[in-house]
């Protein structure tokens, strides 16, 4: 084992032109535990998921995941697809991004493009049907399988994905990520626009995923009641930097947190904003 | 029952009575606009030769009448037809039975093309118009794979058909190789351009992809026509070796195929060789991509089409990706290429325009993108269609033209629109396509 954390964020600095949309912002993400990102609007929480999983190069600063088996990968070093490649981190997406017209089935499918890949021997095998194939294409369907069950869409694992209920296609995309056996799984809003059963349905699965599978989870969340039931860890971002950090139970007394949440009377504003050092 | 009848319809018709008169107007003016200069007035040479006109309005009057009368007709008829849908025109049991026979329809459309030399074996002209639909049908697998599968619209598909032809054609002429070790070479030089051309343009999307390949498409056919020394330029290369029955020419000599079978020579023997030849390549080119699409390597196609940046966060590298699907659509060009090099005997750079592309593109959107057997039909209706209408002279184009409007309308996605899904847990059911994405690049 190799230390407790699995993500550790050092110094991120983003910057679009003359907007600092992250500003040195530092935290851990331990193993096997669910950390949430939250923030107002516009604090910059999607940027460092993009930054995290390489759609976004960070201006400056650093960014590692630490396996299990004591790799240390500087994310980064490494470009879009190679972070879910080598890196094992996963994500899913604050809008939607199935492929809809596939079916649920094959989403699942082509999640499981590498090792797929490796078993038909770069295509070669597979084009002429090589056993070894045949029992990899198996297995990778048993997976697909699997995840369809937990989810509950085992029985519209043959409808095309767009088709989906939304609810369902949130967390299709979840199993999806899911499928590509991450070490951190990262959830831009899992919970955007699922009302109160769905949403407790998440908090489950994602509870689920963290016993059964181990899986790291970093999650962007704007529902209060998903955040404080699952999360261990709470990091509170407004503006670019981290305004606060610690279990839900702190984080929900914090008054900077109030404030920037709730914003504050115009007679304390020069005392917050002292005692922000703004 | 003694209450007053509700006339809602003749209230609510009346306002009709006026959207119709205002589109049947809009409609008349527009072709007032259009046919007044086309048809009103009309120039000639005068007797000195100078440039005199006279005007026809009586004719573009009736023009404008026919208009506005047959768009009030028009917009009557759809009312009482009500929306117009398959349903309506076609009752439920006539579809089941349609369906049926939807799903036969590839088997007998494969055993009539088996058929077809031994039926028309006579008929120099149908086996010539085969052997052309099935040279079309293979091009059209073959950028189906780029344009229906992976979504990367290619403009200058008939570069990688060019490169085919031209290698087969030199390495035969100048080392005199034979058509079987040429097929494989041409196939692979062709996959070459296409991992090259793959390179840069990769970073690009939609339309601008669409542009750079037109442009790749151009700049084979400049280079083929102004290479002199090496393609002979515009005068082409000619003498290019026919194929060979695995070795035995088809020729009358007493080493042809036909002195050792026993059989008297006849030349019809080698256009029935070609027909099954191609045929043989076309269906290789389907088995391959069906193939492809179960596999791994065809579904992140079909994911890239779908959306891009899910791919990547899947950890899928999109630029091998990418350049896989251009590489395999690429070789099959490439195959086509020497076929139609070997066949013709004779290559020259005008087989090879932009043209070609679009016809080729155009089977495979009308076809609708991704489905094997939809392009197979437009193959057929393309170029065989264009050949039925044959006798009806200058009208062809026109009579063309309106027949590919009035399919785009009826099946805006291709005549097969829908998607068969590549795996399936307990029953394959088709997608429709409302769903499918186009793919941007």
């Amino acid at each position: 084992m190799s230390g407790k954390n699995i993500l550790t964020v050092d110094r991120l600095l983003m910057r679009f032109g003359g907007i600092v949309a992250v500003n040195d912002l530092s935290f851990d993400a331990e193993r096997g535990k669910i950390t949430a990102l939250i923030g107002p609007n516009g604090a910059g929480k999607t940027t460092v998921f993009n930054c995290i999983t390489g759609f976004y190069k960070p201006t400056s600063g650093a960014m590692r995941v630490m396996h299990d088996d004591g790799r240390d990968i500087q994310l980064e070093r490494l470009n879009d697809f190679r972070i879910s490649k080598l890196a094992k981190v996963a994500r899913t997406f604050q809008n939607i991004r199935l492929f809809p017209g596939m079916t649920a089935l094959e989403n699942l499918m082509v999640a499981q493009h590498n090792a797929l890949m490796r078993a038909s021997g770069l295509t070669f095998l597979g084009l002429i049907g090589a056993p070894s194939w045949r029992s990899a294409e198996k297995r990778a369907i048993d997976l697909a399988r699997l995840w369809l069950d937990r989810i509950g869409l085992l029985d519209r694992a043959d409808d095309a994905a767009g088709n989906l209920p939304y609810g369902d296609q949130r967390r299709l995309e979840i199993a999806r990520a899911m499928c590509t056996e991450p070490a951190l799984l990262c959830l831009d809003e899992p919970a955007a626009g699922l009302n109160a059963r769905e949403s407790a349905s998440l908090s489950e699965l994602l509870l689920s995923i963290r016993a059964e599978q181990g899986t790291s989870i970093l999650l962007i969340e704007h529902d209060m009641s998903v955040v404080m039931e699952i999360s261990d860890h709470v990091v509170v971002m407004d503006y670019g930097v981290k305004i606060a950090e610690g279990t839900p139970d702190h984080i929900r007394d914090d008054p900077k947190v109030i404030a920037a949440y709730l914003g504050v009377e115009d007679n304390e504003v020069a005392a917050v904003e002292q005692e922000l050092g703004l | 029952m003694t209450a007053p009848v509700p006339k809602p319809t003749l209230a609510s018709r009346a306002p009709d009575v006026a959207f119709i008169f205002k589109k049947a107007l809009i409609s008349a003016l527009v072709a007032l606009v259009l046919f007044s200069l086309m048809i009103g007035i009309r120039t000639e040479a005068g007797p000195a030769g100078q440039l005199i006109y006279l005007t026809r309005f009586g004719d573009l009057a009736a023009i404008v009448a026919a208009v506005f009368g047959g768009s009030i007709i028009v917009e009557l008829l759809r009312r009482w037809w009500g929306p117009v849908g398959t349903i309506r025109i076609v009752p439920p049991s006539v579809q089941s039975t349609l369906a049926v026979l939807r799903r036969a329809i590839a088997p007998v459309l494969l055993i009539f093309t088996l058929l077809v030399p031994v039926i028309f074996y006579d008929q120099r002209y149908i086996l010539d118009l085969g052997i052309l639909v099935l040279t079309y049908v293979m091009l059209g697998w073959g950028l189906n794979v780029v344009v229906g599968l992976a979504g990367l619209l290619d403009l200058g598909y008939v570069a990688f058909y060019a490169v085919g032809a031209y290698s087969y054609a030199l390495l035969a002429t100048n080392f005199g190789l034979s058509f079987w070790v040429c097929l494989p070479l041409a196939g692979i030089l062709a996959a070459f351009w296409g991992v090259l051309l793959g390179f840069p343009v990769l970073r690009l999307r939609g339309d601008y992809l669409a542009i750079v390949t037109l442009a790749f498409g151009e700049i084979i056919r400049l280079v083929i026509i102004n290479w002199q020394s090496l393609t002979g330029g515009p005068n082409g290369v000619s003498g290019i070796p026919r194929p060979s029955f695995f070795g035995i020419p088809l020729t009358p000599g007493d080493d042809g195929l036909a002195a050792k079978l026993g059989i008297e020579f006849s030349p019809t023997h080698r256009i029935v060789f070609l027909f099954y030849l191609i045929l043989a390549l076309a269906l290789l080119t389907n088995w391959v991509t069906i193939r492809l699409r179960r596999l791994p390597i065809g579904r992140a196609w079909e994911a890239l089409r779908e959306d891009e940046v899910a791919c990547r966060a899947l950890g899928i590298n999109t630029t091998t990706t990418k350049l896989t699907a251009f590489a395999t659509g690429a070789m099959f060009g490439g195959f086509a290429g020497a076929f139609f090099a070997t066949r013709q005997g004779f290559i020259s750079p005008e087989s090879f325009t932009f043209q070609e592309s679009a016809l080729v593109l155009a089977i495979v959107v009308l076809g609708g993108m991704g489905s094997q057997l939809g392009v197979a039909l437009a193959a057929l209706t393309m170029i065989g269609g264009f050949e039925l209408f044959r006798g009806l002279e200058q009208y062809r184009m026109l009579v063309f033209g309106l027949a590919m409007v009035l399919l785009m309308i009826w099946r805006p996605r291709g005549l097969i629109g829908h998607r068969a899904p590549t795996v399936f847990l307990k029953h394959s059911q088709a997608i429709s396509s409302d769903l499918v994405k186009e793919g941007h690049g």
